[in-house]
């Protein structure tokens, strides 16, 4: 009840922010939103079951590319969301299929292995992708402030959505199986927990919220080529969001998304030729440090009752 | 006979990528950490041999003996001060830490030298080698040799030395890092901290091929993955060749997670 609550706080105030920012405040946001989406997402599957997928980019790239095709195809540009999405969806059924039996190390490389091969897939496609040109997208007819804040607030939707989801999750049989899965995978096995089905059901969860993202980034910036919507550090970022933010948690990962995407911006703007040390940096500080991220640490510092009870 | 020819290049590619991947391999199975580092190494590695060479004058077949010593007090340094504060932590942690090094190290390296491409030509080439109705570059085949010797040296250190002994015993491991140093693809070809990731992804391959943390599985792996990537360039062109490693490694993974020599059990 008390998720829902804080959403219902925070989701109004982070939608009039329009009402006060200017663009470059409205593009921070949507990139929030878009990191958290895929924090969330990645916590579904890295945080509740354990399983450390680097497929985020894969998704994401895949939603991007599906999104991108049908509307070079005239598919309007909302539906060719959804139909990322449920691209995303399918495909990570059926990868999910292919590799949830691995464990630990070898899934781990097995999913990153994915989004090299989809790009290279993309790159030996040319007529049908744009190979290694990349993609344009139909342009959007309207004012450059309204499409700021039409793409906010469609990222913003999206982010709710997903935060949703992890609420409902949390309580429900699947988070359950999830978590137990996590904690000792041939226990919940014997307990009557079928396992294989949870995994695949979580791994699908956690693609279909990034399909939709990157289709609505891919729309967000025109062009998308497959460097940059492959790019393993799309992989990588949600990682280090959620292990900022918290593991296994629901506010932790959009928590991480904010405190990454600030840590980014201050680098970015101070050390030009060096800000991925500096991201390694962060990475390092956080695994030796703050291994259970911010939310523990508030916790700690400020314990409410319902932690005393 | 092209086909001889093609198999024999493999091999000679096969044998560095063993040596890339022998390294990587036990820290592996040993430790238990996959040390997305390794690529950087092995092109910090390069970049040593390639100074020594510029600078100093000094032959990389020579100059492995500093890169390997450089390469051993950062491996150490790395190993002792960072990786075993959490390497009985889950995989996540310790994935997470040591892409976290990788990005600092290589972009370190991005700084310092460049991302221009650099290559040695030797002044004195050993020239080429010819083998009934096969070619082979002198030194490329020299340093083949000299890899596969590294490999086989480190097996037979881990068999009968004690301290090998303890390593595979106790599985409290500080060498490995450093052993991976041992590169001697330096010498053709040209390096650029861009590199990192391809000998990464080698790296993996060769590990899922041959088996997880087993020496001869690494250097059998490191053969016909140097084989399979020749012959590919040959019938599908070599932008290929990456696309179907991959492939087969996906596949691997599906049908055999323990690899060609892997024995049970590391999971």
């Amino acid at each position: 009840m008390r998720s829902w609550l804080t959403l219902a706080v925070i989701a109004p105030l982070l939608a009039a922010l329009p009402l006060v920012g200017n663009n470059y405040a409205l593009r921070l946001a949507t990139t929030v939103f878009m990191y958290s989406v895929m924090a969330q997402s990645w916590n579904f599957i890295g945080g509740l079951a354990g399983y450390p997928s680097f497929a985020t980019a894969a998704f994401f790239g895949l939603g991007a590319y599906a999104s991108a095709i049908l509307q070079n195809h005239g598919v309007p540009m909302v539906p060719a969301w959804a139909c990322a999405g449920v691209a995303a969806l399918l495909f990570a059924a059926f990868l999910g299929g292919a590799i949830l039996h691995l464990r630990g190390h070898y899934f781990a490389i097995a999913s990153l292995i994915v989004a090299e091969m989809l790009r290279e897939i993309v790159n030996t496609l040319p007529d049908f992708t744009g190979g290694g040109k990349g993609m344009n997208l139909p342009l959007l007819k309207l004012s450059v402030t309204a499409q700021a804040q039409f793409f906010f607030y469609a990222m913003l939707a999206l982010a709710v959505l997903t935060v949703a989801t992890a609420i409902v999750l949390q309580r429900s049989k699947l988070g359950f199986g999830l978590r137990c899965i996590q904690q000792n995978e041939s226990a919940a096995d014997i307990i009557g927990i079928n396992s294989y089905a949870y995994k695949t059901a979580g791994f699908c969860l956690s693609a279909v919220f990034v399909g939709v993202a990157g289709a609505i980034y891919a729309s967000w910036v025109n062009y998308i080529d497959p460097p940059d919507v492959f790019d393993v550090l799309i992989s990588v970022k949600p990682m280090v969001m959620v292990l900022l933010g918290g593991l296994g948690t629901i506010f932790g990962p959009p928590l991480g998304a904010v405190v990454l995407l600030l840590l980014e911006e201050v680098v970015w703007r101070n050390f030009l030729t060096m800000h991925v040390a500096a991201l390694g940096v962060i990475i390092v500080v956080l695994v030796l440090f703050l291994p259970h991220g911010l939310l523990a640490l508030i916790r700690e510092r400020f314990p409410t009752k319902a932690m005393a009870n | 006979m092209i086909y001889l020819q093609i198999a024999a290049n493999g091999l000679v590619l096969g044998g560095l990528y063993a040596c890339i991947a022998v390294g990587f391999s036990l820290v592996w199975g040993v430790l238990n950490v996959i040390n997305i580092l390794h690529g950087s190494f092995i092109v910090l590695g390069s970049y040593v041999a390639y100074f020594a060479y510029v600078h100093l004058g000094i032959h990389p077949f020579i100059s492995i003996v500093i890169a390997g010593g450089v390469l051993y007090a950062l491996g150490y340094l790395v190993q002792a001060g960072i990786i075993n504060r959490v390497v009985t932590a889950p995989v996540l942690i310790t994935l997470t830490l040591t892409f976290g090094l990788d990005l600092i190290l290589n972009n370190a390296m991005l700084v310092a030298f460049t991302a221009d491409y650099r290559g040695i030509s030797l002044a004195h080439p050993l020239g080429s080698l010819e083998i009934g109705p096969v070619f082979l570059p002198g030194d490329r085949v020299a340093a083949m040799a000299l890899a596969i010797l590294l490999t086989i040296l480190l097996y037979r250190l881990l068999r009968d030395s004690s301290i090998g002994r303890a390593i595979i015993a106790v599985r409290m491991d500080r060498e490995a890092a450093a052993l991976m140093g041992v590169d001697v693809k330096r010498i053709i070809f040209p390096i650029s901290p861009l590199n990192g990731p391809v000998f990464l992804g080698k790296a993996f391959v060769v590990c899922v091929l041959g088996g997880l943390g087993s020496v001869p599985g690494a250097l059998a792996g490191g053969l016909l993955l140097g084989v399979i990537e020749s012959f590919t360039s040959y019938w599908l062109g070599p932008e290929r060749a990456v696309t179907v490693s991959f492939a087969l490694l996906l596949v691997l993974l599906f049908v055999r997670p323990s690899g060609l020599m892997g024995r049970r059990g590391y999971e």
